[in-house]
C-alpha cells in the first residue's frame, strides 16, 4: 500500500517535470502538442482511493495552469477525465471484466488501446474547448483536438513501452 | 439527520468533484475575461523559479544567436550617434526609435507561448525592479506585448499573439487609426481593423503604434501590410500584417515605463467625474 502511494508521488513529480520541460516545447506545426502528464490519471491504480484520484488530478492540473497560464482548463480536464474514469472502465474492458486484475502498463490490447484512446479524447476536448472558449473556433479546436490527441496517444503508448517491469 | 449524512457519505466522489470543478471552471471563466487579477499565474515563485532555471539553460545553449543580435543592435545605436545632426549634443543613450520621454527596463523572456489563443509571456523582472501592471514591453524590432500580471520578482506579459489584446496603431505614412488584434491563427500576422476605406493604403506600408495609448509612446515598430480586405458590413479596412518579431523567438526585452501616464490616467479621470 505505502509502496504505490510512493510510487504514484513519484509518477505525479516526475511527469509534471518531463511536461513542463519537454513537452510543452514540443510544437508540431505551430500547435500541435501533446500532453502526456495525463498518464498519471490513466496509469493510477483501478482499485485505488477515487476521491484520492479526484484529488490528485486537480493538482495536477492546477499546477499545469499555473505554468501554462490557462486560468484552470487543464485542472477541469483532469478532473472530468478522474471523474469518468470507472465508466470508461466498465466501457472498454466489458462489464463482466473482473476489475483488481486490470493492468494498463502491459501488452497492447485493443481494450487497454480503446480506454487510453477514449481517455486522451475526452480530456483533450474538454481542455481545448476551454481554451477557446468561443464557438466561432469550433472547427479549430476539433482540429487541434484530433491531432494533439494522436500525437499524445503515441507518446503516451512510447511511455508504457519504455517503463515496463520488464520481467521476461 | 443521519439520512443526511448517508447521503453525504455515499455520493462523496460526486460532490468532491462537483466542488472541484465549480472551483476549476470559475477560474476557466474568470481567466478569459479581460483584466482581471489572475491567482493562477507563471509569475509566482514556483513556475517563475521553475522558468527561470530552464531558461538559464536554454539561453546558454543560444549564446550565439544573443550575441549577434545585440552586435547588430549596438551597430544600429551606433549608426544614429553617428548621424546626429548637431554634433554639440550627443544622442541619448535610450533613444529606441521613438521613444522620448520614457524610462526603459531591460528585462529577459523567461518563457514564451505562441500556441493557443490567448498566448502569455513570463519575464524574469517584478514588482521590485519598478515593474507594474499595463506597461507596454517592445524589443528592438517592435511592440511585444503589455504587462498583465506581477510578483516581485516575475511579470506574466499579454502577447500581441493574444485574442484579448488590443492595441492602438496607425499606419506610418497616412496617420490612420486601427486598432491592432489577433484572430488566433498564424503567430507571424496580426490583423489591424477598423481603418476607414478614406486611408490610401498599398501592400508593403509600415504600420507602427499610434498616439493614442498611453501603454505606447508613438511610432513604435510593428510590421508592415500583407494584405488588404474590406469587410462588407462595415466599410472597413481589414489589414493583414506581417510582423518585424518573431514572436517565437525572443530573448531580451525592454519595458516602458512613461513618465506621463500617471498625469494623463489622472486627467482623463477627472474629466470623467465632472
Amino acid at each position: 500500500m505505502n509502496s504505490a502511494l510512493l510510487v504514484n508521488i513519484f509518477r505525479f513529480v516526475l511527469l509534471l517535470a518531463l511536461q513542463i520541460i519537454i513537452f510543452n516545447n514540443m510544437n508540431f506545426l505551430g500547435y500541435i502538442s501533446p500532453f502526456p502528464y495525463i498518464l498519471f490519471i490513466i496509469l493510477y491504480p483501478v482499485n485505488g482511493n477515487k476521491s484520492g484520484l479526484i484529488i490528485a488530478s486537480f493538482l495536477l492540473g492546477l499546477i499545469m495552469d499555473m505554468f501554462n497560464n490557462s486560468g484552470g482548463a487543464h485542472a477541469t480536464a483532469c478532473l472530468v477525465l478522474a471523474y469518468f474514469r470507472p465508466s470508461l472502465f466498465k466501457f472498454a474492458f466489458g462489464l463482466s471484466y473482473e476489475y483488481q486484475t486490470i493492468k494498463l502498463n502491459d501488452v497492447l490490447t485493443p481494450e487497454r488501446f480503446s480506454f487510453i484512446l477514449l481517455s486522451v479524447l475526452i480530456h483533450h476536448l474538454t481542455l481545448f474547448l476551454l481554451e477557446a472558449f468561443q464557438l466561432s473556433f469550433i472547427l479549430d479546436t476539433l482540429a487541434r483536438t484530433l491531432l494533439s490527441t494522436v500525437f499524445t496517444i503515441i507518446i503516451c503508448i512510447i511511455t508504457i513501452y519504455l517503463i515496463k517491469p520488464n520481467k521476461r | 439527520m443521519q439520512q443526511i449524512f448517508n447521503f453525504i457519505y455515499k455520493n462523496s466522489n460526486r460532490l468532491l468533484f462537483l466542488l472541484l470543478l465549480g472551483i476549476s471552471l470559475s477560474l476557466t471563466i474568470q481567466s478569459h475575461s479581460f483584466h482581471r487579477s489572475k491567482m493562477i499565474s507563471s509569475a509566482n515563485f514556483l513556475s517563475g523559479g521553475v522558468y527561470e532555471r530552464i531558461n538559464n539553460l536554454n539561453e546558454y545553449l543560444n549564446l550565439k544567436v544573443q550575441n549577434d543580435a545585440l552586435a547588430s543592435e549596438n551597430a544600429k545605436l551606433r549608426s544614429i550617434l553617428f548621424n546626429v545632426k548637431d554634433t554639440s549634443s550627443i544622442a541619448k543613450l535610450d533613444s529606441i526609435k521613438g521613444v522620448k520621454n520614457e524610462n526603459i527596463l531591460i528585462s529577459k523572456v523567461i518563457h514564451n507561448s505562441y500556441n493557443v489563443h490567448e498566448n502569455y509571456l513570463t519575464l524574469n523582472s517584478g514588482e521590485l525592479q519598478g515593474v507594474k501592471p499595463d506597461m507596454g514591453v517592445i524589443n528592438s524590432l517592435g511592440i511585444i506585448g503589455i504587462i498583465d500580471n506581477t510578483s516581485p520578482h516575475y511579470s506574466t506579459v499579454i502577447s500581441i499573439l493574444n485574442k484579448k489584446s488590443q492595441i492602438n496603431a496607425k499606419i506610418k505614412k497616412s496617420n490612420h487609426f486601427g486598432s491592432l488584434v489577433w484572430d488566433g491563427k498564424s503567430t507571424g500576422f496580426v490583423q489591424l481593423v477598423d481603418v476607414p476605406r478614406l486611408a490610401s493604403i498599398k501592400k508593403g506600408d509600415t504600420i507602427v503604434t499610434g498616439g493614442q495609448s498611453v501603454i505606447f509612446p508613438e511610432n513604435i515598430g510593428i510590421g508592415t501590410i500583407a494584405n488588404i480586405y474590406t469587410e462588407k458590413e462595415t466599410n472597413y479596412y481589414k489589414i493583414n500584417v506581417r510582423l518585424f518579431n518573431d514572436m517565437t523567438n525572443l530573448g531580451h526585452v525592454y519595458i516602458i515605463k512613461s513618465k506621463d501616464r500617471e498625469e494623463l490616467t489622472n486627467l482623463e479621470k477627472r474629466e470623467k467625474d465632472e
